[in-house]
């Protein structure tokens, strides 16, 4: 599988990762270059294998549903790049 | 005893401490000293010398008073992944830049409940990805080894790069690292010192940055086994604030470390002697053979028949998980936020930000997450390689299941290699670094790095020693007589 200009545009989008137009072509070819590494998964007979989820069989552990947390709003927005009257502040988002 | 006091084993230390022929200010002087002598290697990158001297004050009360956990008053490095409250904590990336929690990481919180020292945080591969250090927002470690009389700048390794550097060149007693996919084992092998990954689930991840989740884990690298066994004890066990932590008790590992590893079942995969594999670690994977032999384990041949497949499994998985783990870093909560222009929206904030804080490395591996998570692709790639993951883990189920004991293999495909060596090559090249130490993440065994031998031109070089779920004890003991027989003592003449 190899990873075309369109779709190396695409993928950076989808990352949400700024790519330069003239840096598209390098970035198709390194990705196409890993891509052809994975390929040799396609090597291997799958048929009726589950695929991984747990790495060691465990039960998800549970704890009581109570509020263990709470009112450190100033430590929450202590280290954000800009926080106003108690919120994050981000760029407007609706017109 | 005050000479060369950052040159302790944390047993040596331990013991002089409880005898109070040393104290933990004195120790923490002495570290402190050979960090600021060290800068050339550029391990440190965060220095807490006044945190270190209030820790080393309070163990020192500690001790006093007889209340002595076995790590009280020991100097440690902190790799830059675990979060310490207060104190910088980047994952090496420029996007965690001015970060400072308001929290402190399960794993440096039961360190200092057991009165270590902080001396400050250590550089690191940025968010861990990668193998050799150089992909750091701070610049490059340093490894304390050269080529004989060759100055030509080596890596330490990664992406456990700091930690390595700084405990091979004295500069604490001992350090944390974390260990995704080799981070841990590849860079003890390269400076010579000892390293262990512990099962998945052995250590919490809590507070510690996430790169792939179902693969990281911390773990402590050290002078020697032993000290290993002392910092495990002390690093781990089951915490409520990470779910995959196990409800197992924490053994005395120290304890484990008896040197008898009589009618132990040793099995050499067949697979790991690799087409093109240098001769020299060839050799010295046939020394560690003969001496657990000689010890009175029997060496069987086994076949782990899947794992040629487990590295581009891993290039599957890891950038998978890391595509999610660092979509949090968006410049809303903490860290960079890129100079908006006019009429820029939230999207070319996300884009613009994620564009200038993540290095060149980071960036691909995220791309190449989104790519084989996004529609279309999610069964062929990601899929596809869970079940071989399932596949990985199942050959070490059935050795296991066939009475093997531990597994013996060579930790790394070759001894430390210059600075800079790798940059034209493909990415793939860097990637195969971690060729023998991929599999034990994949499959959430424990694995140990120990050096035994010195190659042509003076390097160190290391074995690994894979071991069964939750049986980090018996590990460490055929890893203690690895060591012991292999009698490594070499460290890097002091050129910095």
């Amino acid at each position: 599988m190899s990873i075309d200009i369109n779709t190396a545009r695409r993928v950076a989008h989808l990352a949400r990762i700024r790519v330069d137009e003239a840096d598209l072509p390098a970035l198709a070819g390194e990705l196409s270059g890993i891509l052809t590494f994975m390929e040799q998964l396609n090597e291997v007979d799958v048929d009726g294998i589950e695929p991984m989820t747990s790495v060691t069989p465990m039960r998800l552990k549970r704890r009581a549903d109570v509020v263990t947390d709470g009112n450190i709003q100033a430590q929450i927005l202590a280290n954000a790049p800009d926080a106003r009257e108690g919120f994050f502040a981000v760029p407007k988002v609706v017109e | 005893m005050t000479d060369a006091l950052n040159k302790l084993t944390i047993a040596a230390a331990r013991d002089a401490l409880r005898a109070g022929e040393v104290t933990s200010v004195d120790l923490t002087m002495a570290c402190m000293t050979a960090m600021d002598a060290g800068d050339g290697l550029n391990a440190f990158v965060h220095k807490t010398p006044e945190i270190a001297l209030a820790q080393a004050r309070a163990a020192d009360a500690r001790i006093a008073a007889g209340d002595a956990p076995a790590m009280c008053g020991i100097p440690l490095g902190i790799k830059d992944l675990f979060c310490t409250k207060g104190v910088p904590s980047q994952a090496a990336s420029r996007i965690l830049e001015g970060f400072k929690p308001e929290y402190e990481s399960t794993v440096t919180t039961k360190l200092f409940d057991a009165g270590a020292v902080m001396l400050g945080k250590l550089n690191m591969d940025e968010f861990a990805m990668g193998s050799s250090n150089e992909t750091s927002c701070y610049g490059n470690v340093v490894n304390p080894w050269r080529r004989g009389n060759d100055t030509t700048p080596l890596t330490p390794g990664g992406s456990s790069g700091g930690s390595a550097a700084a405990v091979a060149a004295d500069l604490c007693l001992a350090a944390t690292g974390t260990d995704t996919g080799g981070s841990i084992r590849q860079p003890a092998a390269f400076t010579g010192i000892v390293g262990i990954k512990p099962t998945y689930g052995r250590v919490s991840r809590w507070g510690v940055v996430a790169f792939a989740s179902s693969l990281d884990q911390a773990g402590p690298m050290t002078k020697t086994v032993r000290d290993a066994a002392i910092m495990l004890g002390a690093m781990a066990g089951a915490d409520a604030k990470d779910s995959t932590s196990a409800d197992i008790p924490v053994p005395d590992f120290e304890a484990a470390l008896t040197g008898d590893i009589r009618g132990k079942k040793i099995g050499i995969p067949r697979e790991y002697r690799m087409e093109g594999m240098p001769a020299e670690i060839e050799a010295l994977w046939a020394e560690g053979r003969a001496m657990l032999k000689d010890a009175g384990a029997e060496i069987v041949d086994i076949s782990l028949p899947h794992t040629k497949y487990a590295l581009p499994a891993y290039y599957v998985i890891a950038p998978a998980e890391a595509s999610s783990n660092l979509a949090r870093y968006d410049g809303v909560r903490y860290g960079h936020r890129a100079k908006l222009g006019q009429g820029d929206g939230i999207t070319e904030m996300y884009e613009k930000t994620r564009a200038e804080g993540f290095g060149k490395e980071v960036q691909r591996r995220i791309m190449i997450g989104t790519y084989v998570l996004s529609a279309g692709f999610y069964d062929a790639y990601y899929n596809r390689a869970r079940k071989v993951r399932a596949l990985i883990k199942r050959d070490f189920e059935q050795a296991f299941a066939a009475g093997i004991d531990a597994i013996l293999t060579p930790a790394t495909p070759s001894s430390a290699f210059g600075l800079g060596e790798m940059a034209d090559a493909d990415p793939v090249a860097m990637y195969l670094n971690d060729v023998f130490t991929v599999t034990v993440n994949l499959a959430g065994l424990p694995g140990i790095a120990v050096p035994t031998g010195l190659d042509a031109q003076g390097l160190p070089l290391g074995l690994q020693l894979i071991g069964r779920p939750w049986e980090e004890g018996a590990l460490l003991n055929h890893a203690y007589v690895l060591e012991t027989a292999a009698g490594f003592v070499s460290k890097p003449a002091k050129w910095w």
